[in-house]
């Protein structure tokens, strides 16, 4: 098992599919999911996304490949031959590394443990269940199509499948007290494979939660509350041996996802399928990527064009030095100052790092990283937009 | 084209509150006498400044030639002069007076006189006119025109027996108006052989045609071409052109005795010519020159500054654009530890600076922030000295000052029976001292001596606030009396900030303070760390609110790589921050230092 190791030059190259559908959209989900009524014509996307793996392996096909991340939408509602599909167009055109991570998420539904055995076939080995609350009165209210009978029952499912497993909890929901999420988190514990994603609920532009938090009707715990459910994250997950590595993921140490490490020490990835994102170097440096949202339209896309892309710009070095920065800080492991320099030809404002240090929001490691101190990650984006700016 | 016979002239004004129908009834005027066709008819005429039109102020004087054929056969030229109605510009509204021999008294048939319009009248009956008392809006159902006639009677004391009921939005008894004019209004005097004489009654700057001047000839003739002299800025100028408003300008040869009309002089600015200055013959002098001259004073000060550092040059532009139409404005460069590079500024009165802020705005596209207005102290020190300060932030040490005089007004209220109550304790909060109170029907007169640095803040706002817009406000300021005053410092994490501090009379200073420190405490957004906000005078605090550190600023989930959606709200976030003013370590919004400063003790 790899470990995590910070002061690596390359972080690694991963390969992002999105699969846009869900049986139905969450009221607080602003993702790029999508309800079909009629059935999905799987053996089109899966033409489809072979025809995008082929263009975006032209630009990085000496890269190899350290993780591959079935996101969604819901993966776990695609045919493991779709999965196999895939993965197998995946290796035809990059080399994988012998123990790459290949990662999907999953619903935990009695209908998609079904499936399990047919990803693990098709060379998944590391889930991500969307268990989000352990009672059932919360599922509902967070408006999931899964009871918590189904969810343990999912869980133990993929932990006797898959060499890895993790599932997503939501904290911070309305009319949740410190003391329940605690009971809630130590069950989790007890259930804890090697990985954890602990979300706070945010209240995203355009959802359900949204309309009716303006009508008042939704009671989320105040600023004080989130931030002592924020705590009490915290100190349980670290008495646990599962201390945060991102700001709202925690493992056991070695058990952290790789995928997502690329992502926040600034790697690169490719993304394909219906709105992904891709991060890539060019021979003019670094490009943003991202496809199609719209899944039929993305598909027609791909039919006609030979991708999906729908932006593909070369970021400004002030750009790179904010992603870097915004990605990088997430992590407990920091950044490294020197790489902030090479990106943008400028170091950080010294005046504002040392006030952020008077103030305790952030420290240097003893190997000069500089990292988010405890005190500073309720606070991170203040943070980040304070060193950014 | 000779001049026209003086017997034949009628130079009036009208004399009318806001809302009462001044305008409504020039424009009906000016239609009745085919002044205007009817295609060219905007509404208001006269008010030609787009803001003027919308507030339904005047700010310039304007005025109207009208050719009138009377009853009695013959044909009259009427000149309507447009003055401006409001308390700030009472100099001007005295020296547009001066130019006319009576004037309509316009009130509203059912909400009768108001303060403004006593203040007016006053004015016009100082100016010794004849007066004509209009009762307008006669048609509506609310309208009541014995009562008012009554109290027309009682409250200024003139015959209102015969006043004329109109509707000028009708046009009902509009005829009868020009005949009172004719027969009720006297000509103008004047001796057209005597050397020239004529008063400045305004004067504006027109893109094309350079600055234009308003005259009213007393003795003697403008022509075109003639050498000018002007006494009171001993400036000489030779006439390029002269004429007269129909209100279109249109030429004419000469102007004689009792005649309105303007001249252009290539005249750069108008800071070259001074309201109420006498013309005359370069060559042959009128013996003396007309009373009641004076260059126009700010009475009112405070600091602007553009919100956006970038724009200080194009603020300094816009200025001196302004300036040249207006030479009561003044300004000079400031810079404030706080919010940069600006101008203080000087007004005559709260309204002019609300134009000319609302103007920056709207005619140059500029944000602005302006700090908290001042009037003139007279800053008396120990060692004799007596130096006028106009900014807080000159003030010196207060061991070395002796003591404080401030400017007091004289202020008239009139207001419903049912605010009576809340005006006077508004008044009285104000640190005013009641000179006199009694009835007009059912609306009570109060007349207050008030220090003028408790009405530039919000006062008028507050009056209008108590009495649900009823109350009608005038003023006038009367002396300097000795007042104890004190400079109050906002501190922000123990920095004082410049641009928030003002001096307070010390009874006032508590209050004033802690709504300053609590307001401030809303407006300013948590940072990463707790700020106290406190209000001091010297060393003493005496009112102190924490801004609470922020608690938590999370996004919790990074949706699959998507590093620009979060890019998108961090470089959102980085522009936000760039409209604040960073003070110290505390980033202050610029909200925070305009609603700071409008705000209600």
């Amino acid at each position: 098992m790899a470990s995590i190791h910070p002061p690596r030059i390359d972080p690694g190259f991963g390969v992002y599919v999105h699969w846009p559908f869900c049986l139905s959209k969450c009221p607080y989900c602003d993702f790029n999911s999508h309800v079909r009524r009629n059935p999905i014509d799987e053996e089109r996307y899966v033409e489809a996304f072979q025809v995008e793996i082929a263009h975006r392996a032209k630009l990085t096909r000496s890269r190899k490949v350290a993780s591959v991340f079935f996101g969604g939408g819901t993966p776990s509602l695609m045919k493991p031959q779709t999965v196999e599909a895939i993965l197998r167009s995946i290796a035809d055109h990059w080399a994988i590394e012998p123990n790459a991570e290949i990662t999907l998420e999953a619903n935990p539904s009695s209908v998609e443990a079904d499936r399990f055995r047919g990803y693990r076939a098709a060379g998944v080995n590391r889930v991500s269940l969307g268990v989000q609350a352990l009672n059932d009165a919360d599922l509902r209210a967070l408006g999931r199509l899964h009871n918590r009978e189904e969810a343990l029952a999912a869980l133990s499912t993929a932990v006797s499948i898959f060499d890895r497993a993790s599932f997503d909890l939501i904290y911070a929901r309305p009319g949740q007290t410190v003391d329940q999420w605690r009971r809630e988190l130590g069950e989790a514990l007890i259930l804890a494979p090697e990985h954890l994603s602990l979300y706070q609920l945010t209240i995203e532009p355009d959802t359900m939660f949204e309309r009716l938090e303006r009508a008042g009707k939704l009671s989320l715990p105040t600023v004080d509350t989130q931030r002592d459910l924020w705590e009490a994250t915290q100190d349980m997950m670290g008495k646990a041996g599962m201390p945060a590595y991102e700001i709202s993921n925690h493992a056991r140490p070695g058990a952290e996802s790789r995928h997502n490490l690329i992502y926040w020490r600034y790697g690169e990835y490719v993304g394909i399928g219906p709105g992904a994102h891709g991060r890539v170097v060019g021979p003019k440096g670094r490009r943003a990527q991202a496809t199609e949202k719209h899944p039929e339209m993305w598909l027609t896309c791909v039919e006609t064009e030979g991708h999906g892309l729908v932006e593909d710009e070369a970021l400004s070095i002030e750009e790179q030095g904010d992603e870097f920065l915004l990605m990088g800080l997430r992590l407990t492991e920091g950044i490294d100052p020197g790489r902030f320099q090479a990106l943008t030809g400028k170091s950080l404002a010294p005046s504002r790092v040392a006030d952020l240090i008077a103030h305790g929001l952030v420290e240097y490691t003893r190997e000069g990283r500089l990292r988010v101190s405890a005190e500073g990650f309720p606070v991170l984006d203040a943070v980040v937009a304070d060193l950014a700016a | 084209m000779t001049t026209h016979p003086i017997a034949n002239i009628r130079n009036f004004s009208i004399v009318a509150h806001i809302d009462h129908g001044k305008s409504t009834l020039a424009d009906r005027l000016i239609q009745t006498t085919g002044g205007l066709a009817e295609r060219d008819m905007v509404e208001q005429v006269l008010d030609s400044m787009e803001i003027e039109r919308e507030r339904g102020i005047t700010i310039k004087a304007q005025t109207v030639r009208l050719d009138y054929k009377a009853k009695d056969g013959k044909t009259y030229i009427l000149n309507l002069m447009d003055t401006p109605g409001h308390v700030d510009f009472a100099y001007e509204v005295s020296r547009s007076l001066a130019a006319c021999e009576g004037s309509l008294l316009v009130v509203d048939a059912s909400q009768g006189v108001e303060a403004q319009t006593l203040a007016n009248v006053y004015h016009a009956l100082d100016a010794g006119h004849e007066i004509v008392p209009v009762l307008n809006k006669i048609d509506l159902p609310a309208a009541e025109p014995d009562r008012i006639k009554q109290q027309i009677e009682d409250v200024i004391g003139l015959d209102a027996s015969n006043a004329v009921p109109i509707s000028a939005k009708t046009g009902l008894g509009i005829p009868d108006v020009l005949e009172a004019i004719v027969t009720r209004l006297p000509p103008p005097k004047g001796d057209e052989t005597a050397p020239l004489k004529a008063l400045l009654v305004d004067s504006w700057y027109d893109s094309y045609l350079g600055v234009v001047v308003l005259v009213r000839v007393i003795d003697g003739s403008l022509r075109k071409g003639q050498k000018i002299m002007m006494m009171g800025a001993d400036a000489h100028y030779d006439i390029d052109r002269i004429g007269v408003f129909r209100p279109k300008m249109e030429s004419v040869e000469t102007l004689g005795p009792g005649e309105v009309g303007f001249i252009t002089a290539q005249i750069k600015q108008v800071a070259d010519t001074r309201v109420g200055d006498t013309i005359t013959d370069e060559k042959r002098h009128c013996a003396e020159a007309l009373p009641g001259f004076k260059p126009a004073q700010p009475v009112v000060f405070c600091g602007l500054f553009p919100v956006d550092a970038a724009d200080f040059e194009e603020l300094r532009a816009a200025m001196g654009k302004l300036r040249l139409n207006d030479a009561s404005f003044s300004y000079e460069m400031e810079s404030s530890a706080a919010l940069g590079f600006g101008f203080r500024c000087g007004f005559l009165g709260l309204l002019h600076l609300e134009i000319i802020q609302e103007r920056l705005h709207r005619e140059f596209n500029l944000d602005l922030i302006a700090t908290a207005p001042s009037v003139i102290y007279k800053i008396h020190m120990t060692n004799g000295d007596v130096f006028e300060m106009h900014n807080p932030v000159d003030m010196p040490d207060v061991v070395k000052i002796d003591h404080i005089e401030e400017p007091w007004i004289r202020a008239t209220i009139l207001t419903p029976d049912d605010y009576l109550g809340a005006v006077l304790k508004l008044c009285q909060d104000r640190r005013g001292t009641q000179v006199d109170l009694n009835y007009v029907g059912k609306r009570a007169m109060v007349t207050y001596d008030l220090p003028l640095n408790e009405v530039v803040f919000d006062f008028y706002d507050r009056l209008k606030s108590i009495s649900k817009g009823y109350a009608s406000f005038d003023y006038a300021i009367t002396d300097y009396r000795e007042g104890d005053l004190v400079k109050m410092n906002i501190l922000v994490n123990a920095e004082p900030v410049d641009a928030l501090s003002m001096l307070v009379h010390r009874t006032r200073a508590d209050s004033r303070g802690r709504s300053m420190v609590e307001k401030l405490k809303e407006l300013i957004p948590p940072h990463m760390f707790q700020i106290p906000i406190q209000a001091a005078i010297g060393a003493k605090i005496i009112a102190r609110e924490t801004v609470r550190a922020l608690r938590k600023d999370v996004t919790a989930k990074c949706y699959g790589g998507d590093a620009t959606r979060k890019r998108k709200l961090l470089e959102k976030q980085k522009e936000g921050k760039k409209r604040m003013r960073q003070f110290g370590k505390v980033e202050i919004p610029q909200e925070a230092f305009i609603a700071a400063l409008k705000m209600d003790s």
